[in-house]
């Protein structure tokens, strides 16, 4: 096989799928991995080493809600002493400030703040709970802490037009950085993508404003932000290639190339139970499958983005076309774009008075784990 | 923005060198992490908040005294600046307060 292999730069670690919130678009399998199948402690401290020695710089505590797990403040501290960078991503519940205290204590470097908008009613709606007057909460409490903070802002059509309200809650906070990501329609996400997709008015009217806002705070905050990739010309370099840079470990210890990848039919996911993380790296199977350039179809295989794009996302292309090794079909250059074209002509006439009402979608919420 | 150079500036929080034992060495900071070479190393390492922009300079055109000491100064200004867009530097003001190296 033509590729060599690289060193991951950043393991996330999906430490729990339970959570508080539901939120529609959540990146999470709709096969959500129970509490009884989770990782202890001690295989969690065993898989920060193994990453650390792997080369890997950065840990990303991601779930469901990684507060859920009682050993939180352990899991930080193993991961710090292990070398790791450590970031947080977190609704903010549940969290008091003692709580939140002793994770900074214990070496937490970036606490990464996610809201679902800039108002209660519209969280509510998103997440099927009530939690935004504690997310401002958890914001002035890190005000008394030294941590990186970031907010994180999903964005789609139903909060887009709160952007300003949302960058004004960033700039009167603490953070250093804020990233608003439209929302990439895997997992729950695809299920509600008729309900989330933004117009390209809206689209419009966001990138000129963030636009504004990066030119007006360069040296404050960074501003992040992920276009939606159904309108984009090319696709998104997907996880930075597969099995280039991340890998994700999975509440029971499955070792996946992305989120998503348990969509694409016929991969088989090794558990860090059972073999050494650098081994599952190097030459398993799932991570093998997609590395360097061998698998491309064309028109990916002579492009010259190639190595850019990597040929975008083998989950979407799966999702769309049926086929995890076509070219992601968000591309312009891909012969099925004519796929997701048909979903942006869906929401082309919907009147801006219709996205700001309160009439609710059908929403399909994200389900616990038993 | 340059730095003025009499303040001081410092890893900001969520930014900090990975252990001196690892390498390569690079900055770590929230979603990124900067690869550091000889120069960029010495100009991180003094970003304590004790050093000034002006004490960086004196010591950096000591160490690389062959090169033009006007072109240390202007890319350790750049760098500065470059590391401040990323907000991986706070900047304590004047040069008197903190303590002195």
């Amino acid at each position: 096989m033509n590729s060599t292999v690289s060193t991951p730069l950043a393991l996330i670690a999906e430490l729990t799928h339970r959570c508080p919130l539901h939120c529609v678009y959540c990146s999470n399998p709709l096969e959500l991995n129970a509490r009884t199948n989770e990782l202890s402690t001690e295989a969690w401290r065993n898989v920060f080493s193994q990453a650390a020695e792997l080369g890997v710089l950065q840990a990303d505590f991601t779930g469901g809600e990684p507060l859920a797990r009682p050993d939180i403040v352990e899991l930080v501290s193993a991961a710090r002493a292990a070398g790791l960078y450590v970031n947080l991503i977190t609704s903010g519940l549940p969290l008091d400030e003692a709580r939140l205290e002793k994770l900074v204590a214990a070496g937490l470097d970036h606490f990464q703040l996610s809201f679902q908008g800039a108002r209660p009613e519209i969280a509510s709606e998103i997440s099927g709970t009530t939690s935004h007057a504690q997310k401002l909460r958890v914001l002035e409490w890190l005000r008394g802490h030294r941590v990186a903070v970031t907010l994180n802002f999903v964005i789609h059509r139903r909060n887009m037009d709160q952007l300003p309200e949302m960058l004004a809650i960033a700039e009167s906070s603490c953070a250093t950085r804020v990233e608003f990501a439209n929302v990439q329609y895997y997992g729950w996400a695809f299920a509600n993508r008729e309900n989330l997709l933004p117009t390209r008015e809206q689209l419009d009217f966001s990138l000129e404003i963030l636009k504004k806002a990066q030119e007006r705070l360069r040296g404050k905050m960074r501003i992040e932000y992920v276009v939606p990739d159904y309108y984009a010309k090319f696709p998104k370099a997907c996880m930075g290639g597969w099995g280039r840079k991340l890998m994700l470990v999975v509440p029971s210890g499955d070792v996946l190339p992305c989120h998503a990848a348990r969509v694409i039919p016929g991969l088989t996911f090794e558990n860090v139970k059972e073999r050494r993380l650098r081994e599952i790296w190097e030459s398993s199977a799932a991570f093998q499958k997609f590395r360097g350039e061998e698998w491309m179809q064309e028109p990916c295989r002579s492009c010259d983005r190639r190595e850019l794009d990597f040929g975008g996302c083998r989950c979407q292309a799966l999702l769309l076309v049926n086929d995890a090794a076509a070219t992601d079909p968000v591309c312009s250059l891909s012969p099925n774009r004519n796929k997701v074209d048909v979903v942006l002509g869906l929401v082309v006439d919907i009147p801006v008075a219709a996205i700001t009402t309160d009439v609710k979608p059908e929403w399909v919420y994200r389900q616990n784990p038993t | 923005m340059t730095p003025d150079l009499n303040s001081r500036p410092r890893l900001a929080a969520g930014c900090r060198l990975n252990d001196a034992k690892q390498q390569p060495r690079v900055l770590l900071m929230p979603e990124k992490a900067l690869r550091l070479n000889g120069p960029s190393l010495e100009i991180v390492e003094r970003c304590d908040g004790r050093h000034t922009v002006r004490q960086i300079i004196t010591e950096l055109q000591k160490i690389y005294d062959k090169a033009e000491p006007q072109k240390v100064e202007s890319d350790i200004l750049g760098y500065l600046s470059l590391l401040n867009d990323q907000r991986a530097l706070d900047f304590v003001d004047g040069p008197a307060g903190g303590g002195s190296s």
